[in-house]
C-alpha cells in the first residue's frame, strides 16, 4: 500500500509542478499589458512604467516563475492587479461559496443518481428501467445554465420560493445561505445525476451477470441480500470514478453557473479577473482549481484502493 | 464496418461486422433511428438556413418584440422584435460548425499522435501520457474560458478551445485501440513481411479501430454542441450580429419574467441536437459492438 500511495504522490507532484509551468506559460502570452490595462488609456508612459516596475512585471520571465512558486509554497499567491487585496484572501472569501455549492450539487446527484441507478439495474429490461433510461438521456442533453434559467422562471419569478440571484453571505444565516444555493445546487447536479445514475445501472448490470452472484444465489440468498451484501460494494468502483470526476468539474461548472446567479464565488472571480487581466488572480485561481481535480483523483484512487485490494496488489 | 484486415490488405471475416449486417441493425435500433431522424432535421434545418429562413433575422423590427408564440411567428419574438425560430436556424450553423470542426482538430492531431505512442511505446507513450493527463487536469470549461478571453472572444477561438480537449480523448481512445491490436497475429505478419510502423498504423490498425472513432467523434460532437453555447452564453462564442443558441439565452436571462419563451425554444434546440446525436452514438455503439448490449 505504501508503495502505491508514494507512486500516485509523486504522480500528483508532477502534474501540479507542469500545472504551474502550463498556467504561468499560458498567461504570458495573453496579449496587452497589465499596467496599462489598470491605469486606463490616458495614463503616461511614464506612470505605466513605474507600475509595471512596481507589480515586478520588467523582470526576466524565470524570475517571475520562480518568485510565484516561491510564494506558493509559503502560502503566499501574490496580490490582485485589480482588487486591493491579496489573492489569497480573495480565495478565501469566494471559496466559501463555490466549495459548498459544489458538495452541496454532488450530494444532490448522488443521492439521485444512486438509488435510481440501482432500481433500473433491478427492474431492467422493463418499462420502469426504459422509462428511467430515456429521462437520463433527455437529463444528459440538457445545458446545466439552461436549466438554471427555468429554475428562475420557476421557483423565484411564478412562485416565489427563493431569490432569482446573489447571495447574503453565510454570516446571513446558514437558511438564508442555504436558500441562495438550492437552485444553483439543483441546475448543476441534476445533468449530472442523469450520467452517474446511468454507470450506476450499468455497473450494477455487469456484476449481477458475474458467477459470484449466481454462486450467492444458489446458497439460497435472497435477491435483496446478494444485491445489498455482494453485488453493490463491487459496482461502486465505476461510480466512485465518475463521482471523482464529476467533482472537479462541478467546481468549475460554477464559472458558468455562477454567471447566471451572479454568486460571488470562485467561477465568477475567475471569470472576472480573466477579462480584466488580473493575472495574479487568474493564475492563482486556475491552480486551486487544477490541484482540487488532481487532488481528488488521487482520492479516488486511494477509496479504490480500499474497495478494491486487487488494484493495491496490480500497482506493486 | 470494418473487419479484421490481413496483412496483405484483405478484410479478415469476423462475425457480425458486414456491412449488410451493419445496417440491418443500424435499422433495427430504435435509439439510433431516433437519434438519425433528430440530427437530419437539425441538418436539414442548417442547410436551409443558408438558402431560406422565415424572417430576415438582422432586421430589427420594434413593434413586433417580445410577441409569444404565435401562427405567424412559431416560437414568438425577441426583445427587437426578431423571429425566434429563425435565428434558431441560424444559430444551428454555428453550433454544429463549431462542434464539428473541433472533433475533426480532435481526431486529425489526437488519431496519429495515439497510434504513434501506441507504436513506439517507451518514452513517446510515456510523454503522451504524461500530457494527457495534465490536459485533463484542467477542468475544460475553465480552460475554453481562458483560451477565448485570451485569443478574443468568437467562433474560430471557441473551435480551438474545443478542439483542444479533443484531441487527449482521441489520442488515449487511438492508445488503447492499437495497443491490443498490435500483439495481434496479422500486424505481427506485416511486421514480418517487412512493413514498417507508419505503414502498420494505416494500413492494418487505423481501419480497426474506425468503429471506436466513429462512436466516439458522436459523443465529442454533442459535448461540443454544449460546450459552445456554454461559451457563446458567457459571450465568449460567435459575436453579434450572428445569431447562436447559448447568445440567444444569455440575451434571454434579463427577459424571463415576460418573455420565457426567449429561453426555452433554444434550450430546446440544443437539448434536442444533442439528444439526436447521443441517441445516434448509442445506436452505433451497440450496432457495431454487440457484446456491449450484455450490459445495457
Amino acid at each position: 500500500m505504501s508503495y502505491f500511495l508514494f507512486r500516485r504522490l509523486l504522480s500528483l507532484l508532477l502534474t501540479l509542478l507542469l500545472a504551474t509551468i502550463v498556467i504561468f506559460a499560458v498567461l504570458e502570452i495573453v496579449p496587452g499589458d497589465p499596467a496599462r490595462l489598470m491605469l486606463g488609456i490616458n495614463a503616461t508612459e511614464d506612470a505605466v512604467a513605474a507600475l509595471r516596475e512596481q507589480l515586478g512585471l520588467n523582470q526576466p520571465l524565470l524570475t517571475r516563475y520562480f518568485s510565484w512558486i516561491g510564494g506558493l509554497l509559503q502560502g503566499d499567491l501574490g496580490r490582485s492587479f485589480t482588487y486591493s487585496s491579496s489573492v489569497g484572501e480573495l480565495i478565501g472569501e469566494r471559496i466559501w461559496v463555490s466549495l459548498p455549492l459544489a458538495l452541496l450539487a454532488l450530494t444532490l446527484s448522488t443521492v439521485i443518481a444512486v438509488p435510481v441507478g440501482l432500481y433500473a439495474a433491478a427492474r431492467r429490461g422493463r418499462a420502469s428501467d426504459t422509462a428511467i433510461m430515456a429521462a437520463t438521456q433527455f437529463g444528459i442533453a440538457i445545458p446545466n445554465f439552461w436549466f438554471a434559467l427555468l429554475l428562475v422562471y420557476l421557483f423565484a419569478i411564478v412562485l416565489r420560493w427563493v431569490p432569482a440571484g446573489g447571495f447574503p453571505g453565510w454570516e446571513a444565516g446558514i437558511w438564508p445561505a442555504l436558500k441562495a444555493l438550492a437552485l444553483p445546487a439543483i441546475a448543476l447536479a441534476l445533468p449530472q445525476a442523469a450520467i452517474l445514475s446511468r454507470i450506476a445501472r450499468s455497473a450494477l448490470i455487469e456484476v449481477l451477470g458475474e458467477d459470484f452472484i449466481r454462486t450467492a444465489r444458489a446458497k439460497g440468498l435472497t435477491r435483496s441480500q446478494t444485491l445489498w451484501h455482494h453485488a453493490l460494494r463491487n459496482a461502486l468502483i465505476p461510480v466512485v470514478t465518475i463521482m471523482g470526476l464529476q467533482f472537479a468539474f462541478l467546481l468549475a461548472g460554477t464559472i458558468i453557473i455562477e454567471n447566471v446567479f451572479y454568486l460571488p464565488g470562485l467561477g465568477r472571480l475567475v471569470f472576472q479577473a480573466i477579462t480584466q487581466h488580473d493575472l495574479p488572480v487568474v493564475q492563482g485561481t486556475v491552480l486551486l482549481l487544477v490541484a482540487s481535480v488532481v487532488l481528488t483523483n488521487f482520492l479516488v484512487d486511494l477509496v479504490y484502493a480500499w474497495i478494491d485490494p486487487r488494484l493495491r496488489k496490480t500497482a506493486q | 464496418m470494418t473487419g479484421q484486415r490481413s496483412d496483405t490488405g484483405e478484410r479478415l471475416p469476423e462475425a457480425g461486422s458486414e456491412p449488410v449486417g451493419l445496417a440491418r441493425r443500424l435499422l433495427a435500433s430504435r435509439a439510433f433511428l431516433i437519434g438519425a431522424i433528430i440530427t437530419l432535421v437539425i441538418l436539414a434545418m442548417a442547410l436551409i438556413s443558408f438558402l431560406w429562413t422565415p424572417y430576415d433575422v438582422t432586421k430589427l423590427v420594434i413593434a413586433n418584440r417580445l410577441k409569444p408564440p404565435s401562427p405567424s411567428h412559431l416560437f414568438g419574438t425577441d426583445h427587437f422584435g426578431r423571429d425566434i425560430f429563425s435565428m434558431i436556424m441560424v444559430g444551428s450553423r454555428n453550433s454544429i460548425a463549431v462542434a464539428l470542426v473541433a472533433v475533426g482538430i480532435g481526431m486529425a492531431i489526437g488519431v496519429p499522435l495515439g497510434a504513434w505512442a501506441a507504436a513506439k511505446r517507451g518514452i513517446a507513450d510515456d510523454i503522451l501520457m504524461r500530457t494527457n493527463d495534465l490536459i485533463f487536469a484542467f477542468p475544460s470549461i475553465l480552460s475554453a474560458v481562458m483560451i477565448t478571453a485570451i485569443f478574443g472572444p468568437g467562433a474560430i477561438n471557441a473551435i480551438i478551445a474545443i478542439g483542444i480537449f479533443n484531441i487527449p480523448v482521441f489520442a488515449r481512445l487511438t492508445r488503447g485501440g492499437a495497443l491490443s491490436l498490435w500483439t495481434r497475429e496479422f500486424v505481427l505478419a506485416a511486421r514480418v513481411s517487412g512493413k514498417g510502423a507508419a505503414r502498420i498504423s494505416i494500413e492494418h490498425i487505423l481501419p480497426n479501430i474506425t468503429n471506436l472513432l466513429i462512436v466516439q467523434g458522436t459523443i465529442q460532437f454533442s459535448l461540443g454542441i454544449l460546450a459552445e453555447a456554454a461559451l457563446s452564453y458567457v459571450g465568449l462564442g460567435a459575436q453579434p450580429p450572428m445569431p447562436s443558441w447559448g447568445r440567444m439565452l444569455f440575451e434571454a436571462q434579463t427577459m424571463m419574467a415576460i418573455a420565457p419563451h426567449m429561453a426555452i425554444f433554444p434550450g430546446l434546440a440544443i437539448i434536442l441536437t444533442v439528444l439526436g446525436l447521443n441517441l445516434m452514438g448509442d445506436g452505433l455503439r451497440d450496432a457495431l459492438d454487440p457484446r456491449l448490449r450484455e450490459t445495457k
